[in-house]
């Protein structure tokens, strides 16, 4: 059982919900509730994700992050290592990866929120973020909790732009699941057996825990 | 507060937030220098590396792949210090391009050999006669060996099937691996009839344990010159390691993995 690569994947799962949770509800409500040009376009860019093979993206990934590309040039200068093959390389593919997840549901749940409930808060003489913190996530909170525990579950189930972009590097890049894949080139298929149940386990428990609470935050609303 | 921040939901959010404020660079582990290794060295380095670690009390982190693969990756950044290359036409680019210290220095010369899975029909031979046959009676299902474009086992099994005069006819049944242990894995899977690759993962116990080999001629193919470097950046660590490579004690391990070593030979 490789515990660096379970750690590993279980810190890239949640920098990647860090990161989304605002992207999400910004994003998310946006859309749920503005009209705006080019709307289907930006609502299918954001699904993009969803259908291109992870090669493809990672092939993007590395020609704009690259040590070649300006990207990766200053990122070098800045922090004095490469940006792909390095863990914050992984979160940043990671985050762009995942925006499907993380904000379709979002939307979902910000369109279920009745209108002229918002249109009350206005009334009330509620600013936007107030309304937003006090009325309108209340009642979006299932969509956003939903998106984030996809975020984070999708995000341990990574393979294919983790093995374009990552290189296994041992406490680096090196996930569960490339773990799993290097084990069974290694013949070691305890090795690969043992973790594929742990991530089974892993994954099974973080989407029947969103269920529930979703179920709970439902119940308590109605 | 909002009743929606119930205390689970509250206590759920402080657990996703734990996990990722752990510092994003793990630093105790990333000292332990970073070696590139090609596939078909999985079990033999992995014993010199314990050997390392047994001896100096110094870690080393190991990654195995093809060769062609880590040449990529060193181009576009990839923090290795030392690349194990299956072949040294690898080496002599990267240095030509200024990505090495120095040359680099030959630890190995690797030999191919054909593997059956256990209870497979076919039975490996030196002459591949009986793969032959079996494929002139559309017996064979599937053939594996290492992809030619960018593993040099793989380019290895090319040549030789080629010299052998079977590689227009295994076309259609062949299965490419990524790397030289993908392909073992595929050959050995029982759902191919066998396959071409590394003599060093032959002969390892969890190789040898699911299937039969022989050893294909050294003249059929090109030799496979195995070549190792000093990355730009190496550490005293990677230093070290790459020393180590070349004592007798590390040699003994090679050659007990089915290698020819420099200067034996």
């Amino acid at each position: 059982m490789d515990w660096t690569a379970l750690w590993l994947s279980l810190r890239l799962a949640g920098w990647t919900v860090v990161f989304l949770l605002p992207v999400a509800v910004i994003a998310g409500r946006a859309l749920a509730y503005r009209r705006f040009p080019a709307k289907g376009l930006v609502e299918a860019l954001v699904m993009l994700p969803l259908v291109l093979p992870p090669t493809v993206f990672g092939f993007y990934l590395l020609v704009a992050f690259g040590g070649n590309s300006p990207v990766g040039d200053l990122w070098q200068r800045l922090f004095g290592h490469q940006l792909v093959f390095s863990f914050e390389g992984l979160v940043m593919a990671s985050v762009i990866f995942n925006l499907p997840f993380a904000i379709q549901p979002a939307q979902r749940g910000f369109e279920a929120v009745p209108v002229e409930v918002r249109e009350a808060a206005a009334t009330c003489g509620m600013s936007p973020a107030r309304s937003l913190w006090r009325v309108e996530l209340p009642l979006a909170w299932p969509g956003v909790m939903t998106a984030m525990v996809l975020t984070f579950a999708h995000t341990l189930g990574e393979f294919g732009i983790v093995l374009m972009v990552g290189g296994s590097i041992p406490g680096e890049t090196r996930t569960i699941a490339i773990a799993i894949y290097d084990r069974v080139q290694a013949f070691d298929m305890q090795g690969a057996a043992t973790m594929s149940a742990v991530l089974v386990g892993i994954s099974l428990v973080t989407i029947a825990l969103t269920y529930w609470l979703s179920a709970r935050v439902g119940r308590r609303l109605s | 507060m909002p009743s929606f921040l119930s205390r689970r939901g509250v206590g759920a959010a402080l657990a996703a937030g734990l996990v990722a404020l752990c510092p994003l660079r793990l630093s105790a582990d990333s000292e332990a220098p970073l070696i590139a290794a090609a596939s078909d060295l999985q079990f033999a380095v992995t014993e010199v590396a314990e050997a390392f670690t047994a001896e100096t009390g110094q870690a080393v982190r190991l990654s195995f792949g093809s060769t062609g693969n880590f040449a990529r990756q060193i181009r576009e950044g990839a923090p290795f210090e030392v690349f194990m290359a299956a072949d040294e036409a690898f080496i002599a680019d990267l240095h030509a391009d200024g990505f090495t210290e120095g040359a680099g220095d030959l630890y190995a010369l690797g030999r191919i050999a054909i593997v059956t899975p256990e209870g497979a029909a076919l039975t490996p031979d030196a002459n591949l006669d009986a793969l032959e046959a079996m494929l002139a009676a559309g017996e064979i299902t599937r053939f594996a060996i290492a992809n030619p474009e960018h593993a040099p086992y793989g380019m290895r099994a090319r040549e030789a099937l080629i010299s052998r005069g079977l590689w227009d006819d295994l076309q259609p049944v062949m299965v490419l691996g990524e790397n030289v242990s993908q392909a073992a894995q595929f050959a050995l899977s029982g759902n191919a009839a066998g396959g071409i690759i590394a003599y060093s993962l032959a002969l390892a116990p969890e190789v040898a344990a699911r299937g039969t080999h022989a050893l294909i001629p050294e003249d059929w193919h090109e030799p496979l010159r195995q070549r190792m470097v000093l990355l730009n950046g190496a550490g005293p660590g990677a230093e070290a390691f790459y020393a180590y490579i070349q004592t007798p004690e590390a040699r003994a391990i090679m050659a007990r993995h089915g290698f020819s070593l420099p200067g034996d030979e």
